[in-house]
């Protein structure tokens, strides 16, 4: 649907409402258009999250704090699984704030459209509005778990490196990321309920499969490249060498991840525009 | 009618319906079933957006199909039509809900559809808040909400909870809060479907105003409603769509009336009676029925007196006969009308009844009879068709329930005419 860039050739431009075909791009000057509505609807996702909760955000820091625990204690602990010469519960923690951020969006993202069912059987606004609702509201919760670590990095005595600057970048990868997935997954799971069950256990395998746990030092050299591929291998590893400064920064890592993140953002975006005409009619 | 503002062109929706469910008389059918079902689930769920060209099979239904029509600037057009008609369907392409199977729409303007009042309301969210997120939704500006928020919360008559999450409220005020949002977008083209049938009487009553108000202002409005009062009240022209097809497009009065009565054009002022069983001493041979002028008609108004004539036929001498005419609305018979019993040769007869019941605006069935020695021989049902409009004619009738009546103490005279 062809919508207009700015308002004073809006009157001129007439919407057409016809079959569309083939495949379509992103339509940006119309999401500015609804800038208002994400808004909002980014505040809704933000305050209704902890809404009559005890708690309330404090539940975004105590999510990742007992992970940290429980991780110190099978993995670092008994395990004994190495941490590259660092605390367990500080290199755990530096991985599992990114990773927390990354597995909540990509669930939520994946469940959004069925959520969101009530609204776009309704009304016409974007499509694409829903599935990014959460991942940007995700990072609320990434903010204050976020903040967390510098009062542990104190603790510990750790100085934070100038790599810390990178962190921006690797946040946009991380969102890049699971976006892409909640753009693929959302847009199946409206039509396949099958697919939020699914994305359980896919975001337990991913878990396992990223250096969360496990710093990426115990992969055999001639598999990093590989293993550079998948986009959260960099963004957790760059994220402790960042803020820990116990190794370089990873950018072989990034580098192949980057590549990875951006083609799944890309399709998925190709993927999303092209199921959401049939997504009122299937839902 | 101004400028052009909608253009629709062969507009046409398909859906598959289907995800029939199995039934199994057997456990081994049962298990497999269950076994191949993940198999026969992903089919089926593919399906639902697959379409092969030309594909016509039995589950295809095309809700909306052929669809063409112009809609001028400040026209409020009713859309009319029943259940499962398509109504809600073109609204919802027009919307941009659904995509069109074929065809396509041009619209010059903005447009805000109203298919359901407080969409995207969040239960946690307070009133302030949810107004923000609801009338975004429907297209408002953050700025434009905020110049219009105290006329917002004071329509909705809920100042004192408007910063209380929703979930406290009750549904009535829940609604309340919804309306109050809806009822200050001001598009340029308005697309509301049937949302005005919620709320309490006084409420809808002030919806109502504030919808005639808008469409004072020369906004384009496009209305779906089984209100036939609210249509012919509102809105300047009608569309009735059957079948997911237009029926009828024009003047308000004419469509609804076409979709009240949608037999007018083939029901007869008189019919042929079917033939009797062997042995019956007689037979009925026609109904007609007549204005007050002697012409026949089968379309009154209200209050009108207009009469039925029962010609019948009788075969043989028989003693005691009584001709009797039913009229019924659907099941409920409103009187009988009878004539006084007399002995009669063979030959054919006709019996005359004068339609003077106030009744209000309805469709009337006939049901028709002969007796002898009040034992009938003769009877059926079901025949012929009057409507009686909702125009009054000659005194304001007294309106009386479809109650059954059955009046003896009136009787006619039978006339040997042959």
């Amino acid at each position: 649907m062809k919508m207009s860039k700015n308002s004073t050739t809006e009157i001129n431009q007439p919407l057409i409402i016809e079959p569309q075909k083939g495949w379509q791009v992103i339509n940006w000057s119309e999401l500015i258009k609804y800038k208002d509505l994400i808004y909002f609807l980014i505040m809704r996702d933000v305050k209704a999250i902890y809404k009559q909760t005890v708690l309330g955000f404090s539940w975004a820091i105590l999510r990742p704090v007992f992970h940290m625990i429980v991780f110190s204690v099978v993995f670092g602990k008994l395990a004994k699984i190495p941490s590259d010469g660092l605390p367990y519960p500080i290199f755990s923690y530096a991985a599992i704030v990114p990773w927390t951020y990354f597995a909540t969006s990509m669930t939520r993202s994946t469940s959004s459209l069925i959520g969101g069912a009530g609204m776009f059987t309704k009304v016409y606004f974007p499509r694409l509005i829903i599935p990014f609702t959460p991942i940007v509201a995700g990072l609320v919760d990434f903010i204050i778990a976020f903040s967390l670590i510098f009062a542990l990095m104190a603790w510990y005595g750790i100085t934070p490196t100038v790599n810390i600057l990178f962190i921006p970048f690797l946040v946009i990868l991380m969102i890049l990321t699971a976006s892409g997935m909640g753009m693929w997954l959302s847009a199946l799971a409206i039509q396949y309920r099958d697919v939020p069950y699914g994305v359980q256990f896919l975001s337990q395998i991913m878990m396992y499969a990223a250096p969360v746990a496990w710093p990426v030092s115990l992969i055999p050299e001639s598999y990093r490249f590989f293993y550079g591929f998948y986009p959260m291998a960099g963004v957790i590893e760059g994220f402790r060498a960042a803020l820990l400064g116990h190794n370089p920064m990873p950018w072989d890592l990034i580098a192949t991840g980057s590549i990875t993140a951006i083609l799944i953002f890309i399709f998925g975006a190709f993927f999303f525009r092209r199921k959401e005409r049939i997504f009122a009619d299937v839902v | 009618m101004g400028r052009t503002v909608i253009k629709v062109r062969n507009l046409g929706k398909r859906y598959r319906i289907g995800l029939k469910e199995e039934l199994h008389d057997s456990l081994i059918g049962g298990i497999a079933s269950w076994a191949v079902s993940p198999f026969v689930n992903f089919r089926k769920l593919q399906r639902l957006s697959k379409f092969k060209s030309q594909d016509e099979s039995d589950d295809i239904i095309w809700a909306v199909r052929d669809i063409s029509f112009d809609l001028g600037e400040g026209e409020i057009l009713g859309i009319i039509g029943h259940n499962g008609a398509g109504k809600s369907t073109l609204l919802k392409i027009l919307s941009r809900i659904v995509e069109p199977t074929t065809g396509k729409a041009i619209v010059y303007g903005r447009v805000s559809s109203l298919l359901e009042v407080g969409t995207g309301f969040h239960r946690e969210l307070t009133g302030r808040e949810n107004i923000y997120l609801n009338g975004t939704i429907l297209g408002m500006s953050k700025l434009e909400i905020s110049t219009k928020l105290d006329e917002i919360i004071a329509f909705s008559e809920i100042e004192k909870f408007i910063d209380t999450p929703v979930k406290r409220y009750s549904s009535g005020m829940y609604v309340r809060l919804a309306f109050a949002v809806a009822a200050h977008l001001e598009p340029e083209i308005l697309i509301v479907d049937e949302v005005l049938a919620v709320g309490d009487v006084q409420f809808r009553r002030k919806c109502l105003g504030k919808m005639s108000d808008v469409a004072k202002t020369g906004r384009t409005i496009i209305f779906v409603s089984h209100n036939m009062g609210a249509i012919h009240k509102l809105c300047t022209r009608a569309i009735l769509i059957k079948n997911g097809m237009i029926e009828e497009d024009g003047k308000v009065a004419e469509v609804i009336s076409k979709y009240v009565n949608p037999n007018l054009s083939e029901m007869q002022s008189s019919m042929m009676l079917p033939g009797a069983e062997e042995n019956s001493p007689g037979r009925g041979l026609q109904l007609t029925f007549l204005g007050a002028d002697n012409i026949e008609n089968n379309h009154f108004n209200m209050g009108e007196i207009w009469k039925i004539q029962f010609e019948f036929e009788i075969f043989r001498k028989t003693p005691h006969v009584s001709a009797a005419v039913g009229p019924r609305n659907f099941d409920v018979s409103i009187k009988t009308f009878r004539t006084k019993p007399v002995d009669l040769e063979a030959g054919i007869y006709r019996a005359e009844f004068e339609f003077n019941i106030p009744v209000k605006s309805t469709e009337l069935q006939f049901s028709v009879g002969l007796t002898t020695n009040e034992t009938t021989f003769y009877y059926f049902h079901n025949a012929g068709h009057v409507s009686i409009s909702e125009i009054y004619e000659g005194k304001h009738p007294v309106r009386t329930k479809d109650a059954g009546l059955l009046i003896d103490d009136e009787f006619e005279e039978i006339v040997h005419i042959q």
